[in-house]
């Protein structure tokens, strides 16, 4: 469970966050959309310990996340959204270290490794040195690695970034997976079908404020279900219609180019916020 | 405060992965300063009744466990602001003194591998010295726990890796020179020395020096070396959270 109340972070004068409000419940897939620098990661970085709030309270599943500190960061894995595995340690030492750092018992700690190297498809990499693995590897034992001291919190900024198609979704899978054994997943992201496929409720952020939060669903229907996009004088204007016949029926007086498809998150941050997150 | 010693599990691996190639770049500097100093411009000149060679060797000791504990700071700095590493420890359950105690661990032990080192050289050369006086050992562990507790806390304070290699130029550097490695401070106008009185290195090579001889140490600089230590170290334990922002 996450809960924070009137969050705000400012660096001098320049707001990062704007007293955000949110509960999520425990095991849910929660999503936070947001074009970069709307205060994704700052909200994250406030939540794991690695960034001081300026405003507002903030819990960790009942633990204050500065007055409990150590016993807030025990609920929560951290995935950042740069790479910070040790290259220089192998796979089972980066995870070991982090076993050591919770204090995880040795025996449980080399169960817990192997169990989850088997779980990832790096079992047999254990040996190998970080710097050899590809993007994809190391995005995957970045994960395990949040998840050696089976954490009842899940924080995942950006975790596809700059992943091909292939394997973001191979990473989709195994985050669905973690989920579905009761792991609360708080998940950043400027991917909208990540969003769209992965979440359970989505909060779009714009300029540090959270200006809605509901299920993909939800927010998807406030403008429709079929879209037209048309080129109008070098701009794309999008058409929004309730029904598939109601939007057939529109198209059949277009003159100039255009496509029909469905309505997706990021036509409801559009209609929002009068931009696209990406 | 079991944290501390994940943090320094990972500087032994590092160290161990690294060390062929840390134990080139240790001999280095100091076969240079026996080879130019000791062996080829001292070999005529006295001090205090011993060879230059068996005076350069103890300020060498000094000197390397200075620069070898204070380089854990560099260390540091790639860890957080290229590899990102810093922040696993930032999420990890651990407080900030274990922090500053695992890092500054792993200086102290940087720094006693660089004295081993230049030992060994030394034998090479031909010098034996009084190696087996708890003293001297004290006087290496102060020495190396001030730098390495200073660097740990002005790690967490610098904006870049360039601001951790300017200290180095401007604090490190002078004092390697100046802290009686390569000279006896006497020979200096009284000025000089009064100033060189409050530089930690001019305490470390005098005490690892009087041990080394087998003369009387004088507990002064072990007092000053432990309290500027003590300072340095409850520093460095209060600049860990600053570097969350």
């Amino acid at each position: 469970m996450i809960d924070f109340k009137d969050l705000g972070k400012k660096y001098g004068a320049t707001y990062a966050l704007r007293g955000v409000t949110l509960h999520v419940p425990e095991g849910e897939f929660f999503a936070y959309l947001g074009p970069n620098g709307a205060g994704k990661s700052t909200t994250l970085r406030i939540l794991t310990g690695l960034t001081r709030r300026t405003s507002g309270e903030a819990y960790l599943n009942g633990f204050h996340i500065e007055r409990d500190s150590l016993q807030a960061k025990r609920q929560c894995g951290l995935v950042p959204q740069a790479i910070n595995l040790d290259q220089e340690l192998t796979v089972y030492e980066n995870l070991n270290l982090h076993g050591l750092l919770f204090r995880i018992p040795a025996a449980e700690r080399s169960r817990k490794i192997n169990e989850l190297l088997d779980y990832i498809g790096l079992g047999d990499r254990q040996g190998s040195l970080v710097s050899r693995l590809s993007g994809g590897m190391k995005r995957r034992l970045t994960i395990a690695r949040a998840l050696v001291h089976s954490p009842r919190i899940l924080f995942l900024d950006e975790p596809t970034v700059g992943l091909d198609a292939g394997i973001r979704r191979r990473i989709w899978a195994l985050i669905k997976k973690i989920q579905n054994n009761g792991t609360t997943i708080f998940l950043t992201t400027h991917y909208i079908e990540e969003a769209e496929f992965l979440a359970e409720r989505v909060a779009f952020l714009d300029e540090g404020r959270i200006i809605a939060v509901d299920t993909p669903q939800a927010l998807i229907a406030r403008q429709g279900t079929w879209a037209i996009d048309r080129v109008v004088d070098d701009d794309i204007k999008t058409v929004y219609f309730k029904t598939r016949e109601e939007a057939t029926q529109y198209s059949v007086n277009q003159e100039e180019s255009f496509s029909l498809r469905r309505v997706n998150l990021e036509d409801a941050f559009l209609a929002l916020t009068g931009k696209k997150v990406k | 405060m079991y944290g501390w010693l994940a943090v320094y599990y990972r500087e032994l691996l590092i160290l161990k992965r690294r060390f062929p190639k840390m134990l080139a770049s240790m001999s280095v500097s100091p076969l240079l300063y026996l080879i130019a100093f000791g062996y080829a411009m001292g070999k005529t000149v006295m001090i205090h009744g011993h060879t230059y060679m068996e005076f350069l060797i103890p300020g060498l000791v000094a000197m390397s466990s200075m620069t070898r504990a204070f380089g854990i700071g560099s260390e540091i700095n790639i860890s957080r602001f290229y590899w990102h590493i810093f922040e696993e420890f930032q999420a990890a359950p651990i407080n900030n003194i274990s922090y500053a105690l695992g890092e500054t661990l792993a200086g102290m032990t940087r720094a006693l591998f660089a004295v081993i080192l230049i030992i060994l050289l030394g034998l090479l050369f031909g010098v034996v010295l009084r190696y087996d006086s708890p003293m001297f050992w004290l006087a290496i562990f102060l020495n190396s726990f001030v730098f390495s507790s200073l660097a740990v806390g002005l790690a967490m304070i610098v904006k870049s890796h360039a601001d951790q290699a300017m200290l180095t130029s401007f604090v490190i550097t002078p004092m390697a020179f100046l802290g009686g490695t390569f000279f006896p401070l006497s020979r200096l106008p009284v000025w000089a020395q009064d100033i060189l009185y409050f530089v930690p290195l001019s305490h470390a090579s005098k005490a690892i020096r009087a041990a080394s001889f087998g003369e009387p140490v004088s507990l002064t600089s072990y007092l000053f070396l432990a309290g500027i230590g003590a300072a340095f170290f409850f520093m460095a334990v209060c600049f860990v959270n600053r570097a969350r922002d």
